[in-house]
């Protein structure tokens, strides 16, 4: 399945959570946060994030700012 | 200072001084800054995870001891201002939030329709709002109405230095605010964070004049000096300005020479 992760164009295995991803992707997730389509998911309902084809993920953290 | 307890939303924080991260131009800066400034709170803000990045400002703030505010810097309307907060409280486990919703990238003027409707939205999410506001009372009047535990009035556009633009509004907000009042925005040097506090503020946020200064430690020392200085002088109560001289030594008992 085709999703976008912070504006690019990703293929990922049908069927990843949202916790997968994560920890794919990062090496910590400490101080992340995690959007779909614009929603914010809990850090506590990851792991139970189905991802589906054509969706949008954000993943922040926080940087120097302000 | 003991007998003057600096208190947002319950929370006594032992600075007036609360430090904005942006424009340092290394961790290593930004962590001699927060030093040299004793500030208790250092804004941050929210942006997409870079893989492979080593050194975050969590690790530079978190071994300071220091709170850590987020900011919704960027954000231009109000929804995306609330989404950014709450990224901002998953992430970092806090629901204090700097609101900031400007309107352009030339002024990065406060859009007061859209804070305002950010900062309803927040606070009925449970979010403790600190809204970077325009020079204005009434949008000030506003927001804290709306349940905004401080208000952040702009001396001046962000970055610019330009010091206090509009005493007077600043004295105005001061003068009807319930909620601490804390300068943000446009400190260009010390005298400014002075005026700030001599003006009745609460407390005043700074980044660029710190972190972009020649010697970035030695500017955050001089801040906090000055906000230190103008607290007092706002407590201690000036003299009224007066048109005419006034002697301050004895005029009887001249001798006639």
């Amino acid at each position: 399945m085709k999703l976008t992760i912070n504006g690019a164009a990703r293929e990922l295995t049908d069927g990843s959570t949202l916790a997968q991803l994560l920890d794919a992707e990062l090496a910590s997730t400490r101080g992340v946060a995690a959007a779909v389509d614009g929603e914010v998911v809990p850090r506590a309902g990851w792991a139970d994030f189905a991802l589906t084809d054509g969706q949008d993920v954000e993943l922040l953290t926080a940087v120097q700012g302000g | 200072m003991a007998d003057d307890p600096f208190v947002v939303a319950d929370v006594e924080l032992s600075s007036r001084l609360i430090m904005g991260t942006g424009g340092a131009p290394s961790m290593q800066v930004v962590d001699e800054v927060v030093a040299a400034s004793g500030t208790a709170m250092c804004t941050v803000a929210m942006r997409r995870v870079s893989p492979g990045t080593t050194g975050s400002i969590l690790d530079v703030l978190g071994r300071r001891g220091v709170r850590l505010l987020p900011n919704t810097a960027g954000c231009r309307t109000a929804q995306e201002a609330v989404r950014t907060a709450q990224l901002a409280r998953e992430a970092l486990e806090t629901d204090w939030i700097k609101l900031e919703v400007v309107a352009d990238e030339h002024t990065l003027l406060p859009d007061g329709v859209e804070l305002l409707d950010a900062a309803e939205t927040l606070v009925a999410q449970g979010f403790t709002v600190l809204p970077y506001t325009n020079d204005d009372p009434v949008l000030a009047r506003r927001l804290q109405q709306a349940g905004c535990a401080a208000v952040m009035p702009l001396g001046s556009p962000i970055g610019t230095g330009l010091g206090i633009c509009n005493p007077h509004n600043i004295e105005l907000i001061v003068a009807e605010a319930r909620v601490p009042v804390i300068l943000d925005a446009g400190v260009g040097t010390a005298s400014d964070a002075a005026l700030a506090m001599e003006l009745g503020c609460d407390g005043v946020l700074l980044a660029t004049s710190v972190t972009r200064a020649q010697q970035p430690a030695t500017m955050a020392a001089a801040m906090a000096a000055a906000v230190n200085a103008g607290r007092l002088a706002h407590r201690a109560g000036r003299i009224p300005k007066r048109h005419h001289a006034q002697a301050s030594s004895p005029t009887e008992g001249m001798a006639v020479l």
